[in-house]
């Protein structure tokens, strides 16, 4: 069995600061990171690896540094990675994206052809959730999103069968292999990499291909050329003109304070009132 | 993802940059006119996300001059038609609908096919669908298929004056900063809208429109993917936060899990849900589903109390559409007293209580009254 | 039975001193495995921050190639503060830009980055997010380390410590003891970012010039310590620092960050960084016992550099120059010790001590040995003369009718009626002997 996931390098938004003077992002010092929604994905392709045996191989198209998010995965315990770096996929969109990466992925095929495909749900920097389905589309592999459970893979018989996380429910889904996977989050734990892992990474040769040996011929379709969406303009949110009205404590009680508020709401949302009592207090 | 253009103090009009790139619309796109909404709909039920976009296209549709369809595929003998009917009301000109059995339950292929032969016969200029489990799914596979630009997740759609176009505005990096993201030289335009994120449209009843029949043209033997199952949630312990009308969240200021029963009893005597912050969920102190924010749940609750909660971006644009915004929290200079309604400075597990209490004499004296 | 090395040496930590060490020996051909604790090198660490080029040029001589600086400094200004008011020095020089340039001010989180990045250019393997928990010894012999991972035990000749103030390896291992409060400093800073051209104009200097400010007095409320202010490219340092056990005794129980805010409002100071919005708040303890909490710093396969050592110049706030000074001087004993091939016992590494000795290293901690001792003892040098002196510079400076003979016999008057004659004597002696 052949796996490849397909992962972003992406700056940790969760320590990401506006500056305050000129409103830009400050990404030096903001640490990069394997979008966190990939890992569960990887995580997963790991399980199965474990129980059926066979190759995971990571892939990523992005700068240079990415390579450290690539070893990442390594230490974690896939057994290949592959950069696709070049200037020309600078820019690039969703579109431009999966289409680089399915070229990346023709290519990996080419040596061990892939069974199973995983990507993110989405990136915390794009949110968008489209190279996945991106992908699927462009190789012809059968789609399946938001995947929260593998409930059978039949190498033999080529099958595959999942649990699919939809509005209100859960939704069986059986399919044939070659396919696409996202996986929920929180779906799995991710396994601690192990020291000789990480030695093992630290030194991996992480494999790096610009666009031709990516096998990609037709420049048109990647990079800022290849993105139908453009960025216009990017701003900070406007702030609000008016502040809070603060009640004070220390000159009223809590409970006068309490019953003030409560005439403020009401008589800001006139309705209120009414849709409370008719609410029974469970 | 695009690299951000530099960014500007004030809005600015868009930039047509050079570089290789067409950002000219060419002439046989310009055919292209209509705004579309997907209806997603299950079990009898259209998701509410669809009318809230619904509301949007019609303004959309206005600014431009032209109008608005959906397009709502199902099995044969699901109610599309009556879908329709209430998209109408909603604002709709015109309903394109295709029955099928391979539509029974939603999947990819069919579903991807059955969109994609719409819009290449009916060329939409704009097409938008609800940012959910199946829309994005859905969204990714028609806009790779019909290889035109999507952006997600988008907080405000607007026709810009100029080009004609569709700016759809959406928050990036971790919620820090807007941008604003066009599609100028493909179509049609594509965006997903988070439910909740929009406001429901008023319906007008006596409202009427088109109905379009279509047709599929697969067969179950052509689809690879099968549906074998639907388990649907148990409906009891269902956290409904989306669509609560009132909303008391609290936040890491309430120093450990166990004060969260005040933020319950509150909530509990005003009939609402309680929701959280999401490091609030990181630390396991609620469930996942109570969490507000642009990670979590986009909430327009009538009355939103805040307990503990700093106010940070990532919260607020979860929650900013609330009719009355409460914020407790005993930091000054909280950023989340820069956009609640009204606030107070002082400790939430005093305050809570305190309101509480209030809120519960007072309605209990209301009803007495009325009885 | 012991198990065969797999790496030449493993360094612990990747600060200044680690990567010094570990770019050395790998540059050098051999086979290194650097580890570090933070989830990136640097992440831990928390410096003022100033580069001394000089120990960096005898690592890397191109470093100002692609290295990150921030200012290179041209004007030092060495203050004396009161609750009111300042005295002080000023030392600036167009000499200072001539390039190459001595004194850089830089963002340790970046810095260390970059550092770490030439330490893999170099060859050297870095494993990130693993904390070292014990030193695996072989009888008396560190033999490698243990990691708080499955399979967690690396083998290597030599162990190099690099891992800090707050290291616990050599502790663990029976090579030092407990760090004393009196031993160490708790440091505060912030770093306020400020428009570059209002950072321009108000210490008048140009796009890369830098101004650094060290600051004694009563903003350390009493205590044993410092206060500092650096400019950045577009922001500003500001931070103070005391002993530990000065915080723990001081009466007001006045916190770091409290001292730091007062500090911020001191009418000398105010104004400089007024407008700036704090972006980033830490703080970090800092060895200062000087020369005679210097530990054991070699063994049978070890070695102790930088912080971890307890390698810092107090009296002149020298620390990373000593950290990476120390990392090449205990790279080049390995390196040596490999070519030799005879062994890795102690007598393999004396070289170590011997070339620190010989180095500005030891030799600027001998000179200021009982620098620490003489000024914690003596908490009049952080109180009543601030505040003798400041009030000497008004009353001479200030024309008022009265006479420069009655002024000066004034300022003299007021100092022995504060300090007593035999006081004063005795005050300039211990400073005498602290500086010697």
């Amino acid at each position: 069995m052949h796996i490849v996931v397909c992962i972003k390098q992406v700056p940790d938004s969760a320590q990401i600061r506006v500056h305050p003077v000129t409103n830009t992002i400050m990404r030096q010092g903001v640490p990069a990171i394997v979008n966190p929604y990939d890992l569960f994905s990887l995580e997963e392709a790991l399980r199965l690896k474990d129980r059926l045996g066979g190759k995971v191989t990571v892939l990523c198209m992005g700068p240079p540094q990415a390579e450290d998010a690539l070893r990442k995965c390594i230490g974690y315990g896939a057994d290949d990675a592959v950069l696709v770096t070049d200037r020309a996929f600078a820019g690039a969109d969703t579109l431009a994206t999966s289409y680089a990466l399915a070229a990346g992925i023709r290519q990996i095929a080419k040596e061990q052809a892939v069974d199973i495909v995983f990507t993110g749900k989405q990136t915390i920097d794009g949110d968008t959730a489209q190279v996945g389905p991106g992908i699927a589309k462009r190789m012809g592999l059968h789609l399946l999103t938001y995947v929260s459970r593998i409930v059978d893979t039949d190498l033999d018989k080529r099958t595959i069968v999942v649990e699919r996380r939809a509005e209100g429910g859960v939704q069986v889904l059986k399919t044939a292999l070659p396919c696409l996977v996202t996986m929920l989050e929180n779906t799995n734990e991710l396994r601690f990499a192990t020291l000789p892992a990480m030695i093992h990474a630290a030194g991996f040769p992480v494999r790096k291909w610009n666009r031709e040996q990516a096998g990609i011929e037709d420049v048109s379709k990647i990079g800022l050329k290849g993105s139908p969406t453009v960025v216009s303009k990017v701003f900070g949110p406007t702030p609000r003109s008016e502040k809070a009205e603060m009640l004070e404590l220390d000159t009223s009680s809590l409970r006068d304070v309490s019953l003030n508020l409560l005439q403020k709401i009401f008589t800001r949302h006139p309705t209120l009132e009414a849709d409370l009592l008719m609410k029974e207090a469970s | 993802m695009n690299t951000p253009a530099t960014p500007d103090k004030k809005p600015a009009a868009p930039v047509k940059k050079a570089g290789g790139r067409n950002l000219e619309l060419p002439e046989h796109l310009k055919a292209y006119k209509g705004v579309w909404v997907f209806l997603e709909h299950d079990r009898g039920h259209v998701h509410s996300v669809s009318w809230e976009l619904l509301g949007e296209a019609r303004k959309l549709a206005d600014k431009l001059g032209s109008g608005v369809a959906v397009a709502v595929l199902g099995g044969p003998d699901e109610p599309l038609e009556q879908f329709a009917a209430e998209a109408f009301s909603y604002g709709a000109d015109k309903a394109y609908v295709v029955h099928d059995p391979v539509l029974l339950g939603y999947r990819n292929e069919p579903f991807t096919k059955g969109l994609t032969d719409l819009v290449n016969r009916y060329q939409p200029e704009i097409l938008l669908l609800g940012a959910t489990s199946m829309g994005r799914d859905l969204a990714g596979s028609v806009a790779t298929t019909l290889a035109t630009g999507l952006t997600a997740d988008c907080t405000e759609l607007n026709i810009d004056p100029a080009s004609r176009a569709l700016a759809a505005t959406r928050p990036t990096f971790g919620g820090s900063l807007l941008c604003t993201i066009m599609t100028l030289a493909y179509r049609p335009q594509m965006a997903t809208v988070r439910p909740r994120v929009m406001a429901m449209p008023q319906p007008q009843p006596d409202r009427g429109g088109e109905i379009v029949q279509g047709t599929l043209g697969m067969i179950e033997t052509d689809i690879v993917t099968k549906l074998l199952d639907f388990i649907a949630d148990a409906n009891s312990n269902k956290i409904n936060l989306p669509y609560a009308d009132v909303i008391v969240s609290g936040g890491k200021g309430l120093k450990n899990p166990e004060n969260f029963r005040l933020v319950f009893e509150l909530a509990r005597v005003l009939g609402g849900e309680v929701g959280a912050t999401r490091p609030c969920v990181q630390a396991g102190w609620v469930e996942a589903d109570r969490q507000v924010g642009q990670t979590g749940k986009t909430v327009r609750p009538k009355l939103y109390i805040a307990a503990g909660v700093s106010g940070a971006i990532q919260h607020r644009v979860g929650m900013e559409s609330s009719d009355v915004i409460v914020a407790i929290n005993t930091d000054p200079n909280a950023p989340i007293f820069d956009f609640a309604h009204y606030g107070i400075v002082g400790n939430a597990l005093q305050v809570l209580p305190a309101l509480t209490q209030a809120f519960a004499d007072h309605l209990a004296m209301r009803r007495k009254q009325a009885a | 039975m012991k198990k065969p090395s797999q790496f030449d040496a493993i360094v612990v930590g990747a600060g200044p001193s680690g990567n010094a060490a570990a770019y050395v020996m790998a540059k050098a051909g051999l086979k290194v495995l650097q580890i570090e604790r933070g989830e990136y090198p640097g992440s831990k660490n928390v410096q003022g921050a100033i580069l001394y080029a000089n120990a960096l040029e005898e690592i890397i001589p191109d470093f100002r190639d692609d290295a990150p600086l921030e200012r290179h400094i041209i004007e030092q200004r060495m203050w004396m503060l009161d609750d009111t008011s300042f005295v002080g020095t000023h030392v600036r020089s167009d000499d200072y830009n001539k390039p190459p340039y001595n004194r850089y001010t830089i963002i340790r989180a970046q810095f260390d980055k970059w550092f770490s990045s030439k330490v893999r250019e170099a060859g050297a393997l870095l494993i990130c997010e693993t904390t070292v928990n014990h030193l695996i010894m072989d009888g008396d012999q560190v033999v490698g380390v243990q990691c708080d991972r499955e399979q967690g035990d690396v083998y290597a000749d030599v162990v190099i410590l690099a891992d800090g103030v707050n290291s616990t390896l050599a502790r663990k291992a029976g090579f030092h003891g407990e760090i004393q409060a009196g031993n160490v400093a708790l440091a505060v800073k912030e770093i306020l970012f400020m428009p570059e051209e209002t950072i321009r104009q108000r210490f008048n200097i140009g796009e890369e010039e830098g101004v650094v400010i060290e600051m004694v007095g009563r903003i350390t409320d009493g205590m044993m310590g410092t206060g500092f202010l650096y400019t950045n490219k577009e922001s500003l340092t500001i931070g103070v620092g005391c002993m530990l056990a000065d915080f723990k005794r001081n009466p007001n129980r006045t916190s770091p960050y409290v001292l730091l805010e007062q500090m911020k409002h001191h009418p000398s100071i105010a104004p400089l960084i007024e407008g700036g919005e704090m972006k980033e708040y830490c703080a970090h303890l800092i060895p200062e016992g000087g020369f005679h909490a210097i530990p054991q710093v070699y063994g049978n396969g070890w070695m102790i550099v930088g912080d971890s050592g307890g390698f810092v110049n107090s009296a002149h706030r020298e620390g990373s120059n000593l950290a990476m000074t120390t990392g090449r001087l205990a790279a080049e004993t390995v390196i040596a010790a490999k070519a030799a091939g005879a062994g890795y016992r102690a007598a393999a590494f004396k070289a170590y001590k011997v070339a620190l000795d010989k180095s500005f290293v030891m030799k600027d901690l001998h000179k200021y040995r009982d620098m620490p001792n003489v000024l914690h003892n003596n908490p009049q040098f952080f109180t009543t003369y601030p505040d003798l002196v400041a009030r000497a510079a008004r009353t001479m400076i200030t024309v008022d009718g009265n006479d420069k003979k009655s002024k000066e016999r004034e300022v003299l008057s007021s100092f022995r009626k504060s300090r007593s004659l035999p006081g004063l004597m005795g005050d300039a002696y211990k400073l005498w002997r602290a500086f010697r």
